[in-house]
């Protein structure tokens, strides 16, 4: 149901002011990468420390196979788009994602990395493995809260990122109540949600990524990482109300 | 259609005080009492309301439609799968408490578990035409991209099949967009107690059933699902919509009456369907959610589907009532050639139901495959609809002909009915 919003909102996104910069995202719609909840750690440790240390909690989409695929994931080109969009700052992104894994799976592992990685902000990508496990939305919910909870009690920033949008299987994966969840918690909680489902497919729309495409071609998702891992980035800059070096060249 | 058959086309119920009540614009006033007649004109309203929640039902069920941005559960809390729940209590109430009364308890019962086994078998039906589909797709789909690695895995179910056979016919096993038939399974299995007690007291049944909803939510009891998880619509839970059905069509209605016609009652409603849809609009306009204060988001989200939330009920009834209220049951219109559309859906709601399953899937692949964009998604829509009511016409058709030909007596047998239940 809240699918509809992402198209509804295009007309008023159309309407606001563009404060992205649209190459930076591939022309992600600028509402889906601003950020209302602001991320006031990653503020403060990029203002007082100049360092900036980012985690991600993910399954089998925040990777690609592959042996370059560690540094062609999202993961690795957030790091990159960080950079390029903040010289001086020392930026690291670490993925600690795992194949098969519940929310409620995650958020126990969640004090184990903590304490090794001590990260300034969390992106959590999680629902899939939910919705195709028909979990219980009442354990999804609760899960959602104990992880969001978990984290910002241990200091981090959180960002949620929900599925993928995929045209062939929305009749076979129930998504949309984990989706709705996902965005309530995030509201709830105030923390900015990636609303990857929405962008992913804003990109199908405008043909910058083909999801309909039956192939193996690797290039494709190379290229879905690095769109996303660059929408990231704007959206962590804009929610933690970061200063992107203006003269610096963008590609 | 078999009250059709028997009843006097336009006249109203005996009893002048009823007749008046009915004229009032209240609901259907039927006796409840063991000796209750039966020869009541056929609710056109029931059929009218059923059908078009059937097209909602469709519309919703095709993903990412533009269609479905029209429809009524972008205005409020409840959806169409509240007004066919409820309208599907009621007549269910209405085709078996005769029987139940004429022919006793047993048969009665029987007749309820025989619809039930009906659905069932339809169920499963649409479970073999859905795997069929998958088998299709995953031969032919983007699932093999890089992109969707983890997504492949929710075709999981098809490398062992003896499990998900035996679990779907558990119903446990249940793919996405097929939770209504068997939520209408276990609330026929539940039905022969409920309504053997409703016909003895209706209040005493309605409380029961108020205390099951009420432990349901205290308790968290649902059905179990398949691999894991509980059933996506709560049995527990919407047996009390259902049963409010059945309740409103054995004197329920009448009783309320009083109430129905009251200002209040619809100035009541009317706010609440005003804040319903103001709330709705946050949804799709996030910037306007900050007009909601804090502590009434705190109270009122998450709004419950899969438990039937006290909201999605009570919205569900201020619809009613409005509707009640300026669709009175002698309305003329009813009868015009241009609901007949509708109507005639309501009237085979398990054959239109499962076809509109059926076009769901077949609309949505057509869209992804074939035809993308907005315009193939309205024009799919459409069809989907003049197939469903082409269907229903011919249901009915080849229904006039078996009776005609059939021994008169047949169309006394309230079983017939059954049909459109």
């Amino acid at each position: 149901m809240r699918t509809v919003i992402a198209t509804a909102l295009m007309i008023l996104a159309a309407a606001g002011a563009a404060r992205a910069e649209p190459s930076e995202t591939c022309g992600a719609p600028s509402y889906l990468v601003l950020g209302d909840n602001l991320l006031q750690r990653v503020w403060a440790a990029v203002g007082k420390r100049n360092s900036l240390k980012i985690i991600v909690f993910g399954t089998t989409s925040s990777t690609l196979p592959g042996s370059d695929g560690a540094a062609e994931a999202y993961p690795a080109k957030l790091e990159a788009a960080l950079r390029r969009n903040l010289p001086g700052v020392s930026v690291s992104v670490v993925s600690e994602a795992r194949p098969r894994q519940t929310a409620e799976k995650m958020v126990k592992s969640f004090s184990k990395y903590l304490g090794e990685e001590k990260p300034d902000l969390a992106i959590w990508q999680t629902g899939t493995f939910d919705a195709m496990q028909g979990i219980d939305q009442r354990e999804f919910l609760t899960s959602l809260t104990d992880g969001v909870e978990k984290l910002t009690a241990a200091g981090v920033d959180v960002i949620l990122m929900n599925m993928q949008y995929n045209p062939r299987t929305e009749h076979i994966i129930g998504t949309e109540p984990y989706a709705e969840n996902m965005r309530w918690v995030a509201r709830e909680r105030q923390v900015p949600l990636f609303d990857r489902f929405a962008i992913m497919r804003s990109w199908n729309e405008a043909g910058v990524i083909d999801l309909y495409a039956v192939t193996k071609d690797i290039n494709i998702a190379k290229r879905l990482h690095d769109c996303i891992g660059r929408a990231l980035s704007s959206l962590i800059i804009d929610a933690g109300r970061l200063k992107v070096i203006e003269n610096k060249p963008q590609r | 259609m078999s009250e059709n058959a028997l009843a006097l086309p336009g006249k109203p119920q005996r009893g002048p005080a009823k007749a008046r009540l009915t004229a009032a614009g209240t609901n259907v006033a039927r006796e409840q009492s063991v000796a209750a007649p039966v020869a009541a004109e056929r609710d056109l309203r029931l059929d009218l309301f059923r059908g078009i929640a059937l097209w909602l039902i469709f519309f919703d069920h095709i993903p990412s439609n533009i269609v479905n941005w029209f429809t009524i559960r972008n205005f409020g809390f409840s959806d169409a799968t509240e007004i066919f729940i409820f309208i599907s209590g009621y007549t269910a109430a209405f085709v078996y408490s005769k029987s139940m009364r004429e022919r006793g308890p047993i048969i009665g019962g029987a007749r309820i578990l025989r619809r039930a086994w009906q659905i069932y078998v339809a169920h499963i039906f649409l479970f073999a035409i859905f795997m069929a589909q998958i088998a299709y797709f995953q031969s032919a789909s983007n699932l093999e991209n890089t992109i969707y690695a983890e997504e492949v895995n929710a075709l999981d179910f098809m490398k062992h099949p003896d499990e998900t056979i035996i679990q779907a016919l558990l119903l446990k096993f249940k793919p996405n967009y097929m939770d209504v038939l068997p939520l209408y399974i276990v609330l026929l299995l539940l039905f022969p107690p409920i309504l053997w007690l409703l016909q003895r007291s209706a209040t005493i049944a309605l409380a029961l059933c108020v205390a099951l909803y009420a432990c349901a939510h205290q308790f968290n009891w649902n059905l179990q699902s398949y691999p894991s998880g509980e059933w996506f619509f709560n049995p527990l839970a919407w047996q009390l919509l259902f049963v409010f059905g059945a309740w409103c069509a054995l004197g329920g209605a009448q009783r309320l009456s009083w109430v129905l016609r009251s200002r209040i009652t619809l100035v009541v409603a009317a706010a609440y369907l005003l804040f319903a849809f103001a709330v709705a609009m946050t949804w799709y306009f996030p910037r306007f959610s900050v007009f909601i204060p804090r502590w009434l988001s705190d109270w009122m989200y998450p709004i419950d589907k899969t438990n039937l939330d006290v909201l999605r009920f009570t919205h569900f009834l201020a619809l009613a009532a409005i509707t009640v209220h300026f669709v009175p049951r002698d309305a003329g219109w009813l009868k015009s050639k241009y609901v007949r559309p509708a109507i005639l859906c309501g009237q085979h709601s398990l054959e239109i139901f499962c076809l509109g399953v059926f076009l769901s899937f077949a609309a949505h692949f057509i869209t992804v495959e074939y035809y993308r964009g907005w315009i193939m998604q309205i024009i799919l829509s459409f069809a989907g609809v003049m197939i469903m009511v082409a269907t229903a016409a011919l249901i009915s058709w080849y229904r006039s002909i078996e009776r005609g030909s059939g021994p008169p007596k047949r169309t006394s047998d309230a079983d017939l009915a059954g049909g459109q239940v």
